[in-house]
């Protein structure tokens, strides 16, 4: 046990500062602001930057920092304008939907439903352009989008949660509020109202995949950890030309549980448990209340639930 | 044969916890050692008290087999089979059968020359679950606290536990749990993505290296935490979510037993900025 475990780096080693391999796309600059962060450097790489910012990139920040202010000042006008109970009353400020007599109105008054959906709108808007700067920045190095695609998983649970069900129900006040409470309250009420969310069986397998993306990538994380000592975060490398590291990762778990992965399938694993969290999560989410009223009835229904 | 290619000259002896060379042995593709009997014995043992249990019940829908724990009456008692008792054996070899396999992987690990991280990560998993079967119970002084084995029952008993404290959404630790395990998945899609993407580049391209990797995720979002780091921040994220999980319910009953909306009021009662209207 007294060997080194590989939990910290020991030696930070500070060389010349890595501006990235070339872009392939001309014309494409990186901004080159750049800094060391010993803390950082203590888990994982110590340089900071650079970043790539772009049009797609700028336009982004911009829309997210329009919405987060949208959101803020509406949270500061709810308690006068008064920064500390802003501060301390956070988690009870919210910015809520329009109520249900606006229906899906496009231009419900502001201060009724109206700047959450311009806030809304913004967000969205940021989310998607930060969606294409991801596929743009993986093409520019030659790289597959597989990142690219596993947010748009992500995108469509938001999607789903304040833009498709709110359409499909016919108002938008089915969407989900900004706030810290409110948008646990409004989980918590779906849930009620719709006859316990536990009985939905998208639900079950989002938790499912929620839970095995936590457990996958406990197992993944401590191999290579525990391979360190024989180059095992050398991934790549292992893919491609298998060494000792992935030779003993593999024994461990076909000796442990009788089946193991190899350095490319666990990935493979990973990005499939991963992405299904939010795809079944949607699935669920839009089936409740458009296709199912009653979760726990619809599970009487069809045998699984037990009658009280 | 269970054999790969690779893989004789790894089966060496030695490593053994326990028992010496006694049970330093494959079956198939699995390693057995003195804690794959106990395991082995252990999971046996409590699969068929399951079925027994499940064979007294008034159902084989397996949706709705249910093996309770026992009633709160009963206190830190050892309750009738039929009452209660099943719960508690399983219980007894369900631990003894995690434990052993956590002590099965630190030999497996001893074999291969690998750092001791997944026996220990795995501790924490069982850690969390003897928070909820022993350690909550025995706190709460009776075993009717611990949860019933069984798909729905379990499902059941998370909702009702969760409203018996108000609303468990507002539980600072629950939200602490959930918010890593929102981040490992988050972390899990990017690490994934991101070593499929190196290695699967478009038509054409040569397999890419750690460095493009590194500039991808710079170039993106401005830091690349690196190969070796990433393993590191998944492995702390993950292991998070579950020692939170094991705190939220386990300071719920034996540390708080009101409701955890009002557990926040202290925030609106300092009277700096208290007010009545807000919220």
């Amino acid at each position: 046990m007294a060997d080194y475990q590989n939990i910290l780096t020991q030696v930070q080693v500070r060389g010349h500062t890595d501006y990235g391999v070339p872009l392939q796309t001309p014309g494409d600059d990186r901004d080159l602001i750049t800094g060391h962060n010993y803390l950082a450097g203590k888990l994982g790489d110590a340089q900071l930057g650079p970043i790539y910012l772009g049009a797609t990139g700028v336009a982004s920040l911009l829309s997210g920092a329009i919405a987060i202010i949208i959101i803020g000042l509406n949270m500061l006008a709810s308690v006068d304008w008064n920064p500390l109970k802003f501060v301390f009353l956070m988690p009870w400020l919210t910015l809520d939907p329009p109520g249900p007599e606006y229906g899906l109105q496009v231009f419900p008054p502001l201060a009724e439903g109206g700047w959450w959906l311009i806030a809304g709108g913004f967000l969205t808007a940021s989310i998607l352009l930060w969606w294409i700067r991801s596929y743009r920045r993986a093409r520019a190095l030659g790289l597959g989008t597989h990142i690219t695609w596993a947010f748009a998983a992500a995108i469509w649970l938001y999607l789903v949660l304040g833009f498709f069900r709110p359409i499909a129900m016919g108002s938008w006040s089915e969407a989900v509020p900004f706030g810290i409470f409110s948008h646990l309250d409004w989980t918590n009420n779906f849930s009620l109202i719709w006859g316990n969310l536990f009985y939905n069986p998208f639900h079950m397998l989002s938790i499912v995949f929620l839970y095995g993306s936590t457990l996958l990538f406990a197992m993944h994380g401590a191999t290579i950890l525990a391979v360190g000592r024989y180059g095992g975060e050398r991934e790549i490398e292992q893919i491609v030309d298998r060494g000792s590291a992935s030779e003993r990762a593999a024994l461990f778990w076909r000796w442990t549980m009788g089946f193991n992965a190899s350095m490319e399938s666990i990935h493979r694993w990973a990005w499939w448990f991963a992405i299904l969290c939010p795809i079944t999560g949607g699935i669920g989410i839009l089936l409740t209340g458009t296709v199912v009223e009653n979760w726990y009835e619809w599970g009487i229904a069809n045998n699984f639930a037990p009658p009280y | 044969m269970a054999l790969l290619s690779f893989e004789r000259k790894y089966r060496v002896r030695g490593g053994t916890l326990i028992g010496g060379d006694l049970f330093d042995f494959w079956v198939g593709p699995y390693y057995v050692g003195f804690f794959g009997i106990t395991a082995a014995f252990c999971a046996v043992l409590g699969t068929m008290l399951i079925f027994l249990g499940a064979s007294m019940g008034d159902t084989w829908n397996p949706w709705l087999i249910s093996i309770d724990p026992p009633d709160v009456a009963y206190g830190l008692a050892v309750a009738p089979l039929n009452e209660g008792g099943l719960w508690q054996a399983i219980t007894f070899f369900a631990t003894g059968a995690f434990i052993s396999w956590a002590l099965r992987e630190v030999e497996i690990c001893r074999k291969l020359g690998m750092g001791y991280h997944v026996p220990f990560a795995f501790s924490v998993a069982v850690f969390a679950y003897i928070t909820l079967v022993i350690i909550r119970p025995v706190l709460m002084g009776a075993w009717g606290y611990g949860f019933p084995y069984g798909i729905m029952s379990h499902l059941d008993w998370v909702y009702n536990t969760g409203y018996m404290y108000g609303n468990f959404h507002y539980n600072p630790a629950h939200m602490i749990a959930i918010t890593f395990f929102f981040t490992t998945t988050l972390a899990l899609a990017m690490h994934g993505g991101l070593v499929l993407a190196a290695t699967n580049p478009e038509k054409g391209e040569e397999v890419k290296t750690p460095e493009h990797e590194n500039a991808f995720f710079r170039d993106f979002i401005g830091y690349s935490v690196g190969t070796l780091g990433i393993h590191r921040v998944g492995t702390l994220l993950a292991l998070s979510a579950g020692i939170w999980s094991a705190i939220c319910i386990v300071i719920s009953g034996p540390l708080y037993e009101g409701s955890w909306i009002e557990w926040w009021n202290f925030l609106k009662d300092v009277p700096m900025w208290a007010d009545p209207d807000v919220a």
